[in-house]
This record gives C-alpha cells, sequence and structure tokens, in this order.
C-alpha cells in the first residue's frame, strides 16, 4: 500500500467522513436492561442519580474553562475529561430514569430537579477556578483527587448486581484512568516546578483536601447496596501519596468540611456554590422547555 | 506562557494505515505532555492508534528557495518510472 498524499493512510476507504475517524462503537453493547429482581429499585435509582451528579456536576465544572485554560492544547484537554463525565452522567441517568420508571429522562432529571434533589459530593460543585474559588492548579489538585477516587469506586462497582452500572464502571475506568494522568502529570510538573507555582498547587491541594472526608462516608443507600467507600480509602491514600511524593508535596492535615446535622452532598444538602452552578446548568431549559441546536 | 512552551509535530497512525503521518503541530512544555496534548488535540475522534511526537526544532526541512535545484530536475525525467518494461503475460503480481 502507498499513499500520494500524507492524509490518505488515515482514511477508512469505505467512509468519506474521514476526518471524524471510523469505528466508533456504541456506549454499553449488548447489555442486560432488565432491572435486577434482587436489588431495592428505590435504592438502585438513588445510586445512579449519586454517581450521575458526580460527573454531571464536575462535568459543568471543568466546562467553566471553556476558552480560558492557560494553553489552547489544555482547553481541549479539560474540554475533553468534561465531555468524558458528561458521557457518564448521561447513562446514569437514564438508567435512574428507567429504572424509577416514571417517565424521566436524563434531560429531565439534568435540567428540572432542584438543589436539595442532587446527590453529588460536594468535592465535585465547589469553585476551583477558573473564577473564584481556585486557578488552575487548584483545578488540577480536584481532578487528581476525584479521578483517584473514582477509579476506586468504579473498580468495587465492575461486579456489581445492576450490569448496567457495572458497565458504565468498566467503560468509565478507562476514561478515568487518563483524567488521573493528566491531573497527575500537572500536579507533579506544578508542585515540582518554581516557588510560585509550587505555593500554587500546595494552595490548590488544600483547598480541596477538606472534601475528601465525604467521598469515603457510607451513605445509607450505599450500605443497603453491600457497597463501603471506606473500603477503597487505602487505596485512594497510596495513589495519592505516590504523585504527591513525586510532586514535592505532603497531604495536607485540614479539618473535614462541616456536615449539616450529619449531612452532606449525598443527602441533598449542598454548599453554596451549588445553586449558582445548577442555574448556568438549568436556565436554558427551564426558559426553553425541550430547546435543542 | 505559549511563548515559552516549545513547537512539536505530531504524526498520528490511522487503524488502517501503516505508517505515521504528520497532522499538525502544538506547544507543549515537554515531550510527555507533548503526547498527551496531541491525544487530545488530534484524536479525539477516534482517529488513531499511535502517535510520535517530534520536537519542531529537530526537524531539517528543505528551503522554498531550494526548490527549484532540489526538485525541478526530476521533473523531465519521466523514464525513472519503471513504466518503460514491457511486463511477460505470465508474471503475476507484477
Amino acid at each position: 500500500m502507498s499513499f500520494d498524499n500524507a492524509y490518505e493512510s488515515l482514511i477508512d476507504h469505505e467512509d468519506t467522513h474521514w476526518a471524524f475517524g471510523t469505528g466508533f462503537s456504541e456506549a454499553l453493547p449488548g447489555v442486560d436492561r432488565a432491572i435486577p429482581s434482587d436489588v431495592d429499585s428505590a435504592d438502585l435509582v438513588a445510586y445512579c442519580l449519586m454517581l450521575g451528579d458526580d460527573a454531571l456536576v464536575l462535568s459543568q465544572r471543568l466546562a467553566e474553562w471553556c476558552s480560558r485554560a492557560p494553553e489552547l492544547e489544555e482547553d481541549v484537554a479539560l474540554a475533553n475529561i468534561a465531555l468524558d463525565l458528561l458521557g457518564q452522567a448521561r447513562l446514569l441517568l437514564t438508567r435512574a430514569g428507567e429504572v424509577e420508571g416514571c417517565g424521566r429522562d436524563e434531560d429531565a432529571l439534568a435540567y428540572l430537579r432542584d438543589e436539595r434533589d442532587f446527590r453529588n459530593v460536594h468535592l465535585a460543585e465547589i469553585e476551583c477556578g477558573p473564577f473564584a474559588g481556585g486557578d488552575f492548579a487548584t483545578t488540577m489538585a480536584r481532578l487528581l483527587v476525584f479521578s483517584t477516587w473514582k477509579i476506586a469506586q468504579y473498580s468495587s462497582l465492575l461486579g456489581f448486581a445492576d450490569p448496567v452500572v457495572a458497565a458504565v464502571a468498566a467503560k468509565g475506568l478507562k476514561e478515568l484512568a487518563y483524567h488521573r494522568d493528566h491531573a497527575a502529570q500537572w500536579v507533579v510538573r506544578l508542585g515540582d516546578g518554581t516557588d510560585e507555582s509550587h505555593r500554587r498547587m500546595r494552595a490548590g491541594l488544600a483547598r480541596v483536601w477538606p472534601f475528601v472526608e465525604e467521598l469515603f462516608a457510607a451513605h445509607p443507600v450505599e450500605q443497603r447496596l453491600g457497597l463501603d467507600p471506606a473500603g477503597y480509602r487505602a487505596e485512594f491514600d497510596s495513589v495519592i501519596d505516590t504523585v504527591l511524593s513525586a510532586a514535592g508535596l505532603e497531604r495536607p492535615t485540614s479539618v473535614p468540611a462541616a456536615r449539616v446535622n450529619g449531612r452532606a452532598g449525598r443527602d441533598g444538602v449542598h454548599t453554596e456554590a451549588m445553586g449558582y452552578l445548577l442555574a448556568e446548568l438549568q436556565h436554558l431549559h427551564r426558559s426553553l422547555p425541550g430547546a435543542t441546536w | 506562557m505559549s511563548s515559552s512552551w516549545p513547537l512539536w509535530e505530531v504524526f498520528v497512525r490511522g487503524k488502517r494505515g501503516l505508517n505515521h503521518v504528520h497532522v499538525g503541530s502544538l506547544h507543549a512544555p515537554d515531550a510527555e505532555m507533548a503526547l498527551r496534548n496531541a491525544r487530545d488535540v488530534y484524536t479525539r475522534r477516534n482517529e488513531g492508534v499511535s502517535i510520535w511526537v517530534v520536537p519542531a526544532a529537530a526537524i531539517t526541512a528543505s528551503s522554498p528557495d531550494e526548490k527549484d535545484p532540489f526538485f525541478a530536475p526530476s521533473g523531465d525525467k519521466v523514464y525513472r518510472h519503471p513504466t518503460f518494461y514491457s511486463i511477460p503475460e505470465d508474471v503475476p503480481h507484477l
């Protein structure tokens, strides 16, 4: 085989849309969507919302970097990561609506629920830049913590009773591995960079660390489903310590963020930033219901 | 910041491509980040299965000024193509 021009070898000769690549696959091929009988449906719905909201809300936060990242390449990288998470959110919210059986689809769940009905952890919603509350280093600190935790969480779900959630976890692990790698690359570079980058990286880590405790607190829904986030705390700590030691940083010793009467994100109790985030996420759909491009 | 980040040339091998081909360039602080940036910028639509990044400074390019001395002499030497041989009927795969 020979090529007359450099781009020809990229072409799938059966496909004229060569610029967009070929061989795309379905997100969840061949997964059994029957609702498992050995799991409480209400608990499964609640758990799908927890996982879906984590992904949706962090996706929204990362999208705020669009056109504001320090480099064009980083702008695209953050958008890619946000879109990976949005893809996970869509599958999980769709599953939540399907199991609930009240006719709510992914859009109804993303756009028409109020703040108290969102089940994401606070780590996903807090402001870490580009606006108040952080900068690029803070964003990378959050992404490192979030993706390291998510990888451990999804790994624990590979044999989960609901095959759809298990399949989303398997798909998501490949995406999260890249997110964590990307964040770790930056945490090491900034931590081990100049005095200023080190200072900012350390400050970013200190900003997100109070929200780590919540990630490993088992919610009653998780307990009833036989899941225990505390079980993967050691794995999380070991990965974080490896990255921080390469970056010349130490694990912050900050006090965990306070809960409200023992409740936090998983109970629908959110930080002040959440209302603003949802206003931006939902206002278009609420102003023009069903609007499409 | 951009001004201090060097330029990298990106080569991608598609699923059915046999060779890496040049697809563009980007800025990155070092080779590891250049590879990741290339993944994000040039393979997000499922274009490739392998990426090479090369510092743009490492490429020695022919100059447009040398275009004629370099390339014009081959323009009228069609006999350099092996098209003037008569091929025997019984030789397969040629």
